[in-house]
C-alpha cells in the first residue's frame, strides 16, 4: 500500500485551471442525507469524505468533472453544474 | 442577440462531425465548447472502430492522428489468485484499411475541429453554455458565458449528462443503473520498450479487456490499450454496482488494486503516469436513450445515450460521429423546408433507424441484461481458473482424469445454470 501514490499526488499530474466558483455544492441541510454517502465511494478523485459530525464534505479541488456524483447522489442533494470556461481540468491526453 | 443558422453545444465527436458536414454545405454553424480546446474535457477508454464511420466523414481519415491499429485482442478473466487470458492475433487486422485504432481524444478532437474550421465552421472555446433560450416551447438559442446566441436549430452534443437536453425537458438526471464510471491513467513508456514489452511490430497495437475480481465480481471490467508511446490503463464499473458493493469500496482503490496485480504491474513498470482522467459512460442500451429531437433541438452522441457495451466490444465514438453526421443531414433537410419544428426534424430519427446506430442498438438490446449477470464477473473467471489450475498442477499422488476435475468443480445445478447463461448469451 505504501507504494501507492496519494490521490492528491495522482491528481497533481493533471492540468487544472482554478475554478471561478465552486461548480458542485452540497445543498444546505443535506450534508447528512444518506444519498450523499455514495459519493464517498464512487468519486474517482476521492473528493468526498465524512467529517466528525457525520456530514459529507466535498473538497472540489481536483474534480475531474466526470459526473459520477451527480448520477449516484442525484440533484436533490447536489447543486451540480460544469465549471465555467477557462477553469477546471484540461485534459492533454484524454 | 447574434443569430446563427446552427449552434452546436460541445466540441466532441458528435458536435464536430455535425459542424464539419454543415460547414461543408455552407451552413453558418458555431460550436460552443467549455474546454480550453476541443478534447480538453473529453475522455475515451482508448479505441475507435473506423469501418462504420468512414463514409460519414469521407476523405479525412488518412490524416487522422490515430495511435496504433489493433492487431491483437486479449481477453482476461481474473480471479483473486489466478487469471485466464485468450490472446487473438489476426493478420486480417494488420492489413489496411485497418478496422480499429487506439486513440487519445485531446489530439484527435483538436484535429477534427481543425477540419471543421477548415470547412468554415466557427469554434468558440472557453465558453460554457449556461442555458437554452426558448420561445413558445421552441428552442431558439443558448446562453453562453452570459451572452445570448440565437439559432434556427441547436444540436446538443454536450456529452453523457447533457444538461442541454435536460434543460429542454427531453430527459431527467440519469439513473445509476444506466451509467458506468470509467477511470483511466495514461502511462508513458519509451516507444521501443512498449513495442518489446507487448510484442508489437511497428505501428501494431494491442487491446486487452479484463473481467472478474478486479470489479469485485460486479458489472464492469478493465482495459489496457497501447498508444504510440503510452498505455491507456483503466477500468469501468457500473455506478449502481459500485453503490451496492459490500463491503463498500472506494473506486480509486479498485484501480490501484488492479495496477498492483502481478499480471499488470510488470507491464507498466518504469512508466510515467502523465494523466489521470475519469468520465461517466452511458450503459443503458435502449432503455438509456433519450428522446432525440424537439422543436428547434437535436441530441447526438453520448448526450443521446449512444454507447453500447457488447461484452467484448465497447463502442461509443462511432455512434457519436454517425449521429452527429445524421443530425447535420437532418438540419440540411429541415433548412430546405425552412421548418425546424420537431415534426420536420424527426427525419433525424429515421436516418438513425436506417443506419448501424439504431440497428446495433436493436440487435444488441439484450446485451445490457445479459451483462447484468453477476456470474459473468465472479463464477466464470473463478471456474476457468480452477479447472486450468487443476490441469496444470502435478501433486504428490496420482493425477485425476479431466472428467473428474470438471465434475469436482461443477455440480449438476451449476451445469444447468451454465446452460441457461449460454442460452442468454446466444440471444445477443
Amino acid at each position: 500500500m505504501s507504494e501507492r501514490r496519494s490521490m492528491k499526488a495522482k491528481l497533481g499530474v493533471n492540468v487544472f485551471k482554478p475554478d471561478k466558483a465552486r461548480h458542485i455544492n452540497i445543498k444546505p441541510g443535506r450534508e447528512k442525507d444518506p444519498r450523499l454517502k455514495a459519493a464517498i465511494y464512487v468519486c474517482p478523485a476521492g473528493l468526498y469524505s465524512l467529517n466528525e459530525q457525520g456530514e459529507v464534505e466535498l473538497d472540489i479541488d481536483g474534480c475531474l468533472e466526470c459526473g459520477t456524483c451527480r448520477i449516484a447522489c442525484g440533484t436533490e442533494v447536489l447543486d451540480w453544474v460544469y465549471p465555467e470556461g477557462e477553469s477546471g481540468v484540461q485534459y492533454r491526453f484524454g | 442577440m447574434d443569430k446563427f443558422d446552427v449552434i452546436i453545444v460541445g466540441a466532441g465527436l458528435a458536435g464536430l462531425s455535425a459542424a464539419y458536414i454543415l460547414a461543408q454545405a455552407g451552413v453558418e454553424v458555431v460550436v460552443v465548447e467549455r474546454g480550453d480546446y476541443p478534447g480538453a474535457k473529453n475522455v475515451t477508454g482508448g479505441r475507435i472502430y473506423v469501418n462504420p464511420v468512414r463514409r460519414y466523414l469521407p476523405d479525412i481519415w488518412d490524416s487522422a492522428p490515430l495511435e496504433r491499429h489493433v492487431t491483437s485482442e486479449l481477453v482476461t478473466m481474473m480471479s483473486p489468485d489466478n487469471s485466464t487470458t485468450i490472446r487473438f492475433r489476426s493478420e486480417k487486422f494488420n492489413r489496411p484499411p485497418y478496422q480499429s485504432y487506439t486513440v487519445l481524444r485531446a489530439t484527435f478532437d483538436r484535429w477534427l475541429a481543425s477540419k471543421a474550421e477548415g470547412e468554415g465552421a466557427m469554434l468558440v472555446t472557453k465558453n460554457r453554455v449556461d442555458d437554452i433560450i426558448t420561445e413558445n416551447g421552441r428552442v431558439i438559442g443558448v446562453v453562453a458565458a452570459g451572452e445570448e446566441l440565437g439559432a434556427d436549430v441547436v444540436i446538443a452534443c454536450d456529452g453523457v449528462l447533457s444538461l442541454t437536453a435536460e434543460k429542454a425537458g427531453l430527459r431527467k438526471p440519469g439513473l445509476p443503473q444506466h451509467f458506468a464510471v470509467g477511470l483511466k491513467e495514461v502511462i508513458e513508456l519509451p516507444r521501443a520498450t512498449l513495442e518489446d514489452r507487448f510484442g508489437l511490430n511497428g505501428d501494431e497495437g494491442m487491446a486487452q479487456l479484463f473481467m472478474g475480481s478486479l470489479t469485485r465480481g460486479r458489472f464492469g471490467g478493465g482495459f489496457l490499450y497501447t498508444n504510440k508511446s503510452s498505455l491507456s490503463l483503466g477500468m469501468v464499473v457500473g455506478i449502481k454496482d459500485l453503490m451496492e458493493t459490500k463491503p463498500p469500496v472506494e473506486v480509486p482503490d479498485l484501480l490501484e488494486e488492479f495496477k498492483e496485480r502481478p499480471e499488470i504491474a510488470p507491464l507498466i513498470k518504469g512508466g510515467e503516469m502523465v494523466e489521470y482522467s475519469a468520465h461517466v459512460i452511458p450503459e443503458g442500451g435502449m432503455a438509456g436513450l433519450t428522446p432525440l429531437f424537439a422543436d428547434g433541438l437535436l441530441v447526438a452522441g453520448d448526450a443521446a445515450g449512444f454507447s453500447l457495451n457488447m461484452g467484448l466490444t465497447v463502442r461509443g465514438m462511432e455512434f457519436a460521429i454517425a449521429s452527429g453526421a445524421m443530425a447535420a443531414r437532418a438540419v440540411k433537410e429541415a433548412r430546405e423546408r425552412n421548418d425546424f419544428s420537431a415534426a420536420s426534424l424527426a427525419c433525424y430519427q429515421r436516418y438513425l433507424e436506417q443506419s448501424f446506430v439504431m440497428q446495433d442498438f436493436k440487435t444488441f438490446k439484450y446485451a445490457p441484461h445479459f451483462l447484468e449477470n453477476p456470474r459473468l464477473f465472479n463464477f466464470y473467471p473463478q471456474f476457468a481458473g480452477e479447472i486450468l489450475e487443476d490441469l496444470f498442477t502435478i501433486g504428490e499422488g496420482p493425477k485425476a482424469k479431466l472428467s473428474d476435475t470438471v465434475r469436482k468443480r461443477l455440480s449438476l445445478g451449476e451445469a444447468w445454470r451454465m446452460a441457461k447463461d449460454a442460452w442468454g448469451g446466444l440471444k445477443i
